[in-house]
């Protein structure tokens, strides 16, 4: 049990998915202007994460590595994100129209979020089992949604503050992301088990 | 050779049975908001926007073609409330605005021809036939329908003047 | 009031330097009689007075020369006897320097007044008899709010208030018209003080008097000896005690809930020189047609408490008491006081029944210095009255963000100017609230007219709909007829060949 949880807290801060490993940039710098909306794309962006890995997982095991098809591995994983993120924006649509208006055109940009292709592979290449490999795109969408509504919520609050005029918008944006990913670098000190 | 094919025709057959159950579960009938948007708006129908009348406004709004303050009748009040039902953010400092007008009558030049009142999408202007006609300020949109009408050029665009109801402190300006 | 208030005091409100003093101690004057008063139509919250006298008509001290329009509203009076020489716009005492409708009289020599409407004993008259002789007067609140006085009366007898609370905390630095009224008319004030609490219905009057107007507590004391329920509080001397939510809160431990009256509280608040007046519409009739007011200022040679009739323009009292040698105009006029009162364009606007004072200030006292930017310190928190975030506000106002400074409440700020006065990089936090104050009530008043837009346009679109379907139904009718008057035709034509 305690493997899950090094492993869920490893993923959502020591190994941040945004942060450290540097995947997701587009959303996360395009879908942090408001904090609503960055909660809602995080929680839809977990939620095709988790699901992508586990489905991922069964396409691994099930097809592609017994019929020696590894070489379709991104291909297929591609074509099961894309389902996964249509299903999902569906959801989204019947169900809170407003949410869907302002994540807008990165809703569908949730299949090229290198995220989602990204952790089931490294899934595959860290030969994770079903549970873990679920864990495993779990807390690190968690780790996704978090680094997107601190950086919304920090944001919001940038928008209000006096900047240079040359840094107005996206520049002083990305210094500020640099500040939260130096921040983030701390969690590399931490011991866990 | 086949086992590829095959397998990712499979893979696609399948997700696409999902998907297409998926749309029928969660379809979504018209959309509730064009609706919604053109309820908000004046109603008029004036054409400032230079869509086909206040629907034709809401649905290029809800499209995204238009931008929530395309209605100039409805001023900042009603672009905040677009904004606000789409959930886009909005710059009202950009929002062009020449202060509001209304229209005004010459009483010099009208000729009571009545034609100005009858394309009034307000009945803003009364009057009659032979008589000088005139402006209620207050329902008047601007929209400028009358003054096309007009044969002597009697009725025009005058800004509103600034009295002590709508005068404003001046925003300051910070170092 | 927080945890903060109850362990250290209170901590809201600033303390700026009084400059009371000379001009407090100074015994009133009486203005001499200008040559022309411009009155103007509406010197109370409500709609502006109708005049009822034309051009060239001679009035009468104290003569009714605008009657009430609409419920809430005030009577004007002439404050002088004379020719009416217009009736239009006139200068008004209104930070923009714009003219709004005004009654000018040119005044005569005679000076001749309407005969008083003598009550003996006005503690015999009915509430309601009360609050008729205070509206027929036009007496308003003249704090500086201006709200109708006998309307407040009829509210506060409507929502049994138990405590009447009279303002004379007069906590903006420069003035002393209240504290100069407290001095030398006590007796009246606390007449006046004893008929509201009878308009009103309430038991007990508290009066709170800032503690450096010592002469004014003991004056108010003596003369309230007699009558127990009048009971002099003297209150610490903090800008802005005289605000009424604050002075209510200190008096009575009562907060008053945002975006509610003082009655809902049980209380009720009017100002020291308000109840003077009362007592003197109610005991002779007299209308509300001339006011103490204060003329200071680095400017002025002789400071002090001038009694001068409603309309005197700013120029004639700082004429009357002079500028300083050296001085050949104030660097800036101010109607009202340093922190609330409005910067003046020129000497041409009047005096009008809310207004306690006109600053002439030097070049010294009216350096504006340089703002810079926010540094977040929290000055202004600490300060602000109402407890809300002036920096916060400022920020979102800056961006022009005006929904989000709604959210934080702006609609509190009592435009107090505290947090102005506490900033240290000098913001005009003050300015920025109103402006953003207006922006908002500007885009309420644009969402109303849209709405009634709507509703005419679709009124026509009615109206069009059916004289379609009218004219439609009156065809087809002039059809059917046409077509029974042919078939009839044809039949007597058929008649007409079968017996031919």
């Amino acid at each position: 049990m305690s493997e899950f949880l090094i492993l869920l807290i490893s993923t959502a801060l020591v190994n941040n998915v945004v942060l450290v490993k540097f995947l997701g940039l587009c959303p996360f710098m395009g879908v942090s202007k408001k904090l609503d909306s960055s909660f809602g794309m995080g929680l839809a962006t977990t939620f095709v994460i988790t699901l992508a890995s586990g489905a991922c997982w069964a396409l691994e095991h099930y097809l592609l590595a017994p019929l020696g098809l590894n070489y379709l591995r991104i291909l297929t994983f591609i074509l099961v994100i894309a389902a996964a993120v249509q299903f999902i924006e569906m959801v989204v649509r019947k169900m809170t129209p407003e949410l869907y208006r302002t994540l807008g055109i990165y809703l569908p940009l949730i299949t090229t979020n290198c995220a989602v292709l990204g952790l089931p592979l490294l899934n595959v290449q860290q030969s994770h089992g079903f549970v873990m490999s679920v864990t495993y795109g779990f807390g690190s969408s968690v780790g996704f949604t978090l680094v997107l509504t601190m950086f919304a919520g920090l944001r919001e609050r940038l928008a209000l503050a006096k900047v240079p005029e040359t840094f107005e918008g996206a520049p002083v944006s990305f210094v500020l992301a640099s500040l939260l990913a130096l921040s983030f670098m701390g969690f590399a000190g931490l011991k866990l088990g | 050779m086949l086992m590829p094919i095959v397998s990712v025709m499979f893979l696609g057959l399948f997700l696409g049975v999902i998907l297409g159950y998926a749309a029928k579960v969660f379809a979504v009938e018209g959309d509730a908001l064009v609706g919604e948007i053109q309820g908000m708006m004046p109603g008029t129908n004036c054409g400032q926007c230079s869509f086909p009348g206040c629907a034709g406004a809401a649905v290029a709004i809800v499209k995204g073609e238009a931008a929530p303050d395309c209605c100039p009748g409805g001023g900042k009040a009603l672009a905040e409330a677009i904004a606000a039902k789409l959930g886009v953010s909005l710059d009202l400092s950009a929002l062009a605005d020449a202060g509001p007008k209304a229209a005004t009558v010459d009483e010099t030049i009208c000729i009571g021809c009545a034609r100005c009142y009858k394309v009034c999408p307000t009945d803003a202007i009364m009057g009659a036939a032979k008589q000088i006609h005139s402006v209620l300020q207050d329902a008047c949109t601007a929209c400028g329908n009358c003054t096309e009408q007009c044969p002597t050029g009697a009725i025009g665009m005058q800004p509103i003047p600034v009295t002590l109801d709508n005068w404003n402190w001046p925003k300051p300006v910070l170092a | 009031m927080g945890l903060r208030d109850f362990l250290f005091g209170i901590s809201w409100g600033v303390h700026p330097d009084d400059h009371k003093r000379p001009a407090a101690d100074q015994a009133l004057r009486v203005l001499p009689m200008p040559r022309h008063l411009y009155v103007p139509l509406l010197q109370h919250a409500g709609r502006p007075a109708k005049p009822i006298v034309h051009e060239g008509d001679h009035v009468l001290r104290g003569q009714l020369i605008a009657t009430v329009q609409g419920n809430v509203s005030a009577p004007v009076h002439a404050p002088a006897s004379g020719r009416i020489i217009k009736v239009g716009e006139i200068p008004a005492p209104h930070a923009s320097g714009l003219g709004f409708p005004g009654i000018v009289i040119e005044t005569d020599a005679e000076q001749r007044s309407v005969p008083a409407d003598l009550v003996s004993d006005p503690f015999a008259l009915s509430p309601e008899q009360i609050a008729e002789r205070v509206a027929a007067a036009g007496v308003v609140g003249l704090g500086g709010a201006t709200f109708p006085s006998a309307i407040k009366f009829a509210l506060g007898l409507r929502l049994k208030v138990d405590t009447l609370i009279v303002n004379g905390g007069e906590c903006e630095p420069y003035l002393s018209s209240d504290d100069r009224i407290m001095r030398d008319c006590a007796a009246d004030v606390v007449d006046g003080i004893r008929l509201v609490m009878r308009a009103i219905g309430a038991g007990q009057a508290l009066v709170g008097i800032e503690n450096n107007k010592p002469e004014a507590i003991t004056a108010m004391k003596t003369a309230a000896e007699s009558f127990p329920e009048v009971k002099i509080r003297p209150v610490p001397a903090r800008y802005p005690m005289g605000s009424d939510k604050q002075l209510i809160q200190m008096l009575t431990g009562r907060e008053v809930p945002s975006n509610a009256r003082a009655a809902t509280v049980g209380v009720l608040v009017h100002n020291v020189s308000t109840c003077a007046m009362v007592s003197r519409a109610v005991r002779t009739g007299m209308p509300l047609i001339e006011r103490i007011v204060t003329v200071n200022g680095g400017a002025i040679a002789q400071p002090g408490n001038v009694l001068a009739p409603i309309g005197t323009p700013v120029q004639d009292l700082i004429d009357f008491c002079g500028l300083k040698a050296g001085h050949e105009k104030p660097a800036r006029m101010v109607l009202g006081g340093p922190m609330m009162g409005m910067t003046l364009p020129n000497g041409d606007v009047p005096i009008i029944k809310g207004c306690g004072g006109v600053l002439a200030l030097d070049a010294n006292e009216a350096e504006l210095p340089k703002t810079t930017a926010c540094i977040r310190c929290g000055s202004c928190v600490n300060a602000c009255p109402m407890g809300l975030l002036p920096l916060e506000m400022a920020a979102r106002i800056r961006k022009s963000d005006y929904k989000a400074a709604e959210e934080l409440a702006i609609d509190d700020c009592i435009a107090c100017g505290c947090c102005a006065y506490a900033c240290p990089s000098h913001i005009p936090l003050a300015q920025m609230f109103n402006h953003a104050k207006g922006e908002l009530w500007s885009r309420e008043k644009q969402a109303k007219r849209n709405e009634r837009i709507k509703n005419l346009s679709a009124a026509r679109q009615a109206r069009l709909e059916r004289d379609a379907r009218e004219r439609a139904e009156a065809a087809a009718k002039r059809k059917a007829a046409r077509a029974a008057q042919q078939a009839a035709e044809k039949n007597s034509a058929n008649s007409g060949e079968a017996s031919a």
